[in-house]
């Protein structure tokens, strides 16, 4: 019936609730504009996969798995890995999500966080090379929604950062040299901000995103630079907004950033 | 029923009920003996065994005072969402206004919440519900959340006890509809303070004793 992601028609009274509590500076689940939800992320949770990550951003649930296989680079970068990006909005997760083939919403979710990877260069895709015009390194991400409670983006975002860093190479098996790490060189991290009236808040949750106007992912990198942004739903951001919430990204990315890099490396805890 | 949280009996579908009683809810008989049809806990009331299933969608029952949604508008009827498996009909002969044959905008358009009351289901499962009694309307501005219909009954504890203590606790407007739709007007702190207790309720609803916690947070205040 519908094709957003939202749950179709929204009670008038929860507008007017959000607007609401919007203008007194607070937000439906108690947060402040600037802040994300709790995150959880889970790296290695499929033994079997090359890396993976589960993370829980609020009741936001995502998997994420890499998979890496030799394959044939393409004919105008034979010097280059190759990195595809899947989204699969699992049924279960959402009452509007359907079977089939990938919506809309998947792709532009897919391409959202594939832009993000590419053109930040997380990924040293000259290392991938196996044999120049011949073999290269495939890398699969592949991301299924289990809960969707709203900001797919970020979630998505972060669970593919988190993966592709634990992620090895599994060269052993193939028979073509030692096992490596995939070099993963930059963090970058989206942040998604929805308007609200005339708010505008990160992070938001199912209700918010359901009633929002506009939305804006921003994908920044560790040394601050914009590697991606996506605007989205019919609304508008004026040149100013535009500004501020590049910089409200570079703030809460950063925080966000030392939370992914913190579950990398304390692997064992 | 002391201080430490008592868990209630839970039996899986065709467990025998071995309490004395007539079959209530979700109970079915076999050669003269009680058995569950639901993953659920045990409840006996005024002399009748229930099984309250645990978890499930809002089977509509003649009578129930729901809230809905209107999610369509039709020239005779609007399309009314009450979290049951079904979409249900409201006819315009079955609100308290005049309405014109496709003027039915003017009275309740898409988004609109509404307090209505279940006057008709059938053996399909079709509902037919109704606007004209005594205290149901539209509700006007306030807020919706949704429960499992299956915690209603504990929202609402005996005779209206854990509502009214909710209500005079956050000044706070509530309803509570049976299909698991809670409607709360009132200041923001309130509406909040009210969102928890009932998302405490709801997980915490199979324990005892729990009126007693819900008054303590409450009294507590915020977290």
């Amino acid at each position: 019936m519908t094709t957003k992601f939202s749950e179709g028609v929204v009670a008038e009274s929860k507008r007017t609730y959000i607007n609401k509590l919007a203008q007194q500076g607070t937000r439906i689940d108690g947060r402040g504009f600037d802040d994300v939800r709790p995150i959880k992320i889970t790296t290695g949770y499929i033994p079997r996969a090359e890396g993976s990550a589960l993370v829980e951003l609020g009741e936001t649930k995502v998997l994420v798995g890499i998979k890496i296989e030799p394959g044939e680079p393409f004919p105008d970068t034979p010097d280059m890995g190759i990195m595809t990006t899947n989204v699969e909005l699992v049924p279960l997760s959402s009452p509007t999500f359907e079977p089939g083939p990938p919506t809309e919403e998947a792709i532009e979710l897919a391409r959202v966080v594939d832009r993000g990877i590419r053109e930040s260069h997380a990924i040293n895709m000259e290392k991938l090379v196996i044999e120049e015009g011949e073999k290269v390194w495939v890398v699969f991400i592949d991301m299924h929604i289990l809960n969707y409670s709203g900001n797919l983006f970020d979630a998505c975002g972060i669970g593919a950062i988190a993966a592709l860093a634990t992620a090895k190479v599994p060269a052993e098996r193939h028979g073509v040299g030692e096992d490596f790490p995939l070099p993963v060189e930059h963090y970058p991290v989206p942040i998604t901000f929805a308007k609200i009236g005339e708010w505008i808040v990160a992070d938001p949750n199912l209700d918010e995103e359901s009633i929002a106007s506009a939305r804006l992912t921003v994908t920044t990198n560790e040394e601050g630079m914009i590697n991606a942004m996506q605007k989205g739903l019919f609304g508008t951001f004026t040149y100013d907004e535009v500004k501020k919430v590049i910089n409200r990204s570079l703030d809460i990315g950063k925080k966000v950033r030392e939370i992914i890099l913190g579950d990398i490396n304390g692997e064992e805890n | 029923m002391d201080e430490e949280k008592k868990m209630r009996d839970i039996v899986v579908p065709g467990e025998e009920i071995d309490i004395e009683g007539k079959p209530g809810r979700g109970v079915f008989v076999e050669n003269g003996k009680l058995y569950s049809a639901y993953l659920g806990i045990v409840d006996t009331r005024m002399g009748y065994v229930n099984v309250i299933p645990l978890s499930g969608c809002y089977m509509p029952k003649k009578g129930d005072r729901v809230i809905g949604k209107i999610v369509d508008l039709a020239p005779m009827n609007w399309v009314v969402d009450i979290n049951a498996p079904y979409y249900a009909p409201l006819h315009v002969n079955d609100v308290p206004w005049r309405v014109e044959f496709g003027d039915t905008g003017r009275f309740l358009s898409i988004g609109d919440v509404i307090l209505a009351k279940v006057s008709n289901v059938n053996e399909m499962g079709q509902v037919w519900i109704t606007l004209k009694e005594q205290g149901l309307r539209k509700l006007e501005g306030g807020h919706i959340i949704t429960i499992s219909p299956s915690k209603v009954p504990r929202v609402i504890g005996k005779s209206g006890s854990m509502i009214q203590m909710l209500k005079d606790h956050t000044n706070c407007r509530i309803y509570v509809g049976q299909n698991g739709t809670i409607w709360i007007s009132g200041a923001p702190d309130g509406i909040i303070t009210v969102i928890k207790a009932i998302r405490m309720i709801e997980r915490e609803a199979h324990t005892y004793g729990l009126t007693d916690r819900v008054k303590e947070f409450l009294e507590r205040g915020d977290e």
